[in-house]
């Protein structure tokens, strides 16, 4: 077990390696990083002065590994627009994403294991056809046009909810959350919605697939035999087997979600993560791009390593097999 | 129920197929194939829908009733109409008009082009790339198929729309420069589609006769290996042709994607966007709408290539 987290995380290691390479190629080699730091009238003089300070004659070798020994002293680079070191604003807007990814996943499992159970256990009944077609409704809709027709409904047309913005925010263990106040809840409803529509539709599914499955088991039938209520026939023994599939893929699921976060951020005005790179990629903000980048790679590699080892965990076929 | 089917191994949907079970085994596959797709009305809805968009597209420089991109057939007094306004020349706005005074079905069809144009292109070309890869992966094996594999592993833990803000962020903006992220976004899922049917094909006792009569590695890939492998490859490229026009949709609405001078439809949506707060809905809804008949058609054709192809159902 031991030898197999040293491999994981050796992996993981390698991995986060592998793209600060590709960053780093992308950014000095597809891209051109003197026409990003000398402004265009400036003459040769001046574009030299400025190549040498930012060490831009050295052969690419070095600057790579200036680069990388910047970036292991959590010294990404200064950002052109805010100038301040670009890892600490990436920082400030990282609560405001997880706040919403984690309000996105805890809808789709709220909303979907409800409706995924109704359409397992009765899957001839209109509404848990009608259901189903929906939800491939839900895997096809643009999101970022669903956002938009939310807005349109439910800030425009109806004016129940606020168009976009955080709102107030409460300090909770040193971090902004919205969730704490009422108007700040009131935001954060929309975008939570508009990003959790997918994943409602993807947990709906499993969970209908799922209960299919586990019903007709044996263990079912005993519990029938003996006169168990039908409530608790679904509570003890159908949603503790189920469960397992659920938290891997909603584990799984979270870093999609931070990525689609980019999307419902930018439409609802979401002061986060995703707002930020995308603002940045249009100002040409290159340092902050660049931070970004390393702090998702990073991000994506600790998520994907804690489901490997929560899956370990619940799972022990996986881990004899390693 | 894929056990019961395997009982009549000609067959791919037996609901259908099973009353005359006897003249089925004498059709031909594409026959056999387009019965059993033809099974699902909604299958076939999709396809008429898609015939449909695909036609408009292509006619849409006739048809249209306005050239979008003329500035000289635009006017901006003629900005923000709602649907079914009639302009100081006669012509009438089915959609209304957007902020520039552009008709907004006119500028649907137009879209259309763009986006099925990066869609199609990018699909294709990278189940080309992604399908060679997996191929050579599942043949050759050994380091060359490890390194392969190693690349398509990484990509498919980042979500797509990631790796495709990533390199756009690299290349800039532009038409080109989309399809370039979308193939490369998209090779990794043909490609390991590819390797895994190949795996299961490679050691079938056709590929074991034509190694024995000494056909070239070249000839057993794209002879033997492809035509085998191409059912399930069928499936993945139609869910990917929708992720990509969907995928191209989000980067443009996101101004990552296509410039401003050849709108598609996510770049349509976008520019109504900021309008959507005073009401004008039109701008981004239609476009919208049709971005999604377009995905939702393709979706319905390829969950019915999903059932006719399932190799399980045809063991």
């Amino acid at each position: 077990m031991i030898a197999w987290f040293a491999q994981r995380l050796l992996q993981a290691f390698a991995v986060v390696l592998a793209m600060t390479v590709i960053v780093f190629v992308g950014v000095n080699v597809i891209g051109d990083p003197v026409a990003v730091l000398v402004p265009p009238d400036a003459d040769q003089a001046e574009r030299l002065r400025v190549v040498a300070a930012f060490g831009l004659d050295r052969p690419l070798w070095q600057q790579y590994l200036s680069f990388l020994g910047g970036a292991v002293r959590g010294d990404l680079g200064r950002s052109f627009v805010f100038n301040e070191p670009a890892l600490r604003v990436i920082l400030q807007r990282m609560p405001a994403t997880l706040e919403l990814a984690l309000a996105a996943m805890l809808l789709s499992v709220v909303i979907g294991i409800p409706l995924g159970l109704y359409a397992g256990v009765r899957p001839n009944s209109p509404v848990a056809k009608t259901m189903m077609a929906g939800s491939i409704l839900g895997f096809s809709l643009p999101s970022f046009w669903v956002g938009l027709l939310l807005i349109m409904v439910f800030a425009v047309q109806l004016s129940w909810l606020p168009a976009g913005g955080r709102g107030p925010t409460r300090e909770l263990l040193g971090l902004q959350w919205s969730f704490l106040t009422l108007e700040g809840l009131r935001h954060l409803i929309l975008p939570a919605l508009n990003l959790a529509l997918f994943k409602i539709s993807l947990v709906m599914r499993l969970v209908r697939a799922e209960t299919r499955e586990i019903i007709p088991q044996d263990y079912i039938r005993t519990a029938r035999a003996k006169g168990l209520g039908e409530s608790a026939i679904l509570r003890v023994h159908l949603l503790k087997n189920i469960l397992i599939p659920v938290v891997t893929i909603v584990g799984l699921e979270f870093g999609s979600v931070i990525a689609f976060s980019v999307v419902t951020e930018t439409i609802f005005a979401w002061p986060g993560m995703g707002k930020l790179i995308i603002d940045s990629i249009n100002l040409l903000d290159r340092p902050m791009i660049v931070a970004y980048l390393m702090v998702i790679v990073v991000l994506f590699v600790v998520i994907n390593l804690v489901v490997d080892l929560i899956y370990t965990a619940l799972d022990p076929r996986v881990r004899l097999e390693n | 129920m894929p056990t019961l089917r395997s009982t009549a191994p000609d067959t791919a949907a037996p609901d259908l197929a099973a009353p005359d079970l006897a003249p089925a085994t004498r059709r031909t596959p594409l026959q056999r194939f387009l019965r059993a797709f033809a099974a699902s009305r909604l299958a076939v809805l999709g396809l008429i829908l898609l015939c449909a968009i695909i036609a408009l597209a292509l006619v849409a420089p006739w048809i249209a009733p306005q050239n979008p991109y003329d500035l000289m057939q635009l006017d901006i007094m003629d900005g923000q109409l709602p649907p079914g306004s009639v302009s100081a020349t006669g012509m009438t706005y089915w959609l209304g008009t957007d902020d520039q005074g552009r008709d907004m079905l006119s500028g649907i069809l137009y879209g259309l082009r763009i986006s099925l144009l990066v869609g199609l292109t990018s699909a294709l070309a990278a189940a080309a790339i992604g399908t060679t890869l997996g191929l050579i992966a599942a043949y050759a094996g050994g380091r060359t198929g490890t390194a392969i594999m190693r690349v398509v592993d990484l990509q498919l833990s980042f979500p797509t729309i990631l790796v495709a803000l990533m390199i756009l962020a690299f290349l800039g903006k532009g038409v080109v420069n989309v399809i370039l992220a979308l193939i490369i976004v998209e090779w990794a899922a043909y490609a390991r589609i590819a390797r895994a049917s190949a795996m299961v094909q490679r050691r079938k006792e056709y590929i074991e006769a034509a190694i024995c009569q000494g056909a070239s590695s070249l000839r057993i890939l794209f002879r033997h290996l492809l035509p085998n492998c191409l059912p399930p490859l069928m499936v993945i490229a139609t869910v990917q042709i929708a992720r990509a026009i969907a995928l191209e949709a989000t980067l443009s609405f996101l101004g990552l994607g296509v410039p401003i001078t050849e709108p598609s439809l996510g770049l349509l949506i976008s520019n109504g966007y900021q309008h959507m707060l005073s009401g004008k809905f039109w701008i981004s809804f239609y476009p919208g709408v049709a971005l999604l008949i377009t995905v939702v058609a393709i979706n319905l054709i390829g969950d019915q290539l999903r059932d006719v192809l399932n190799p399980r159902a045809q063991a």
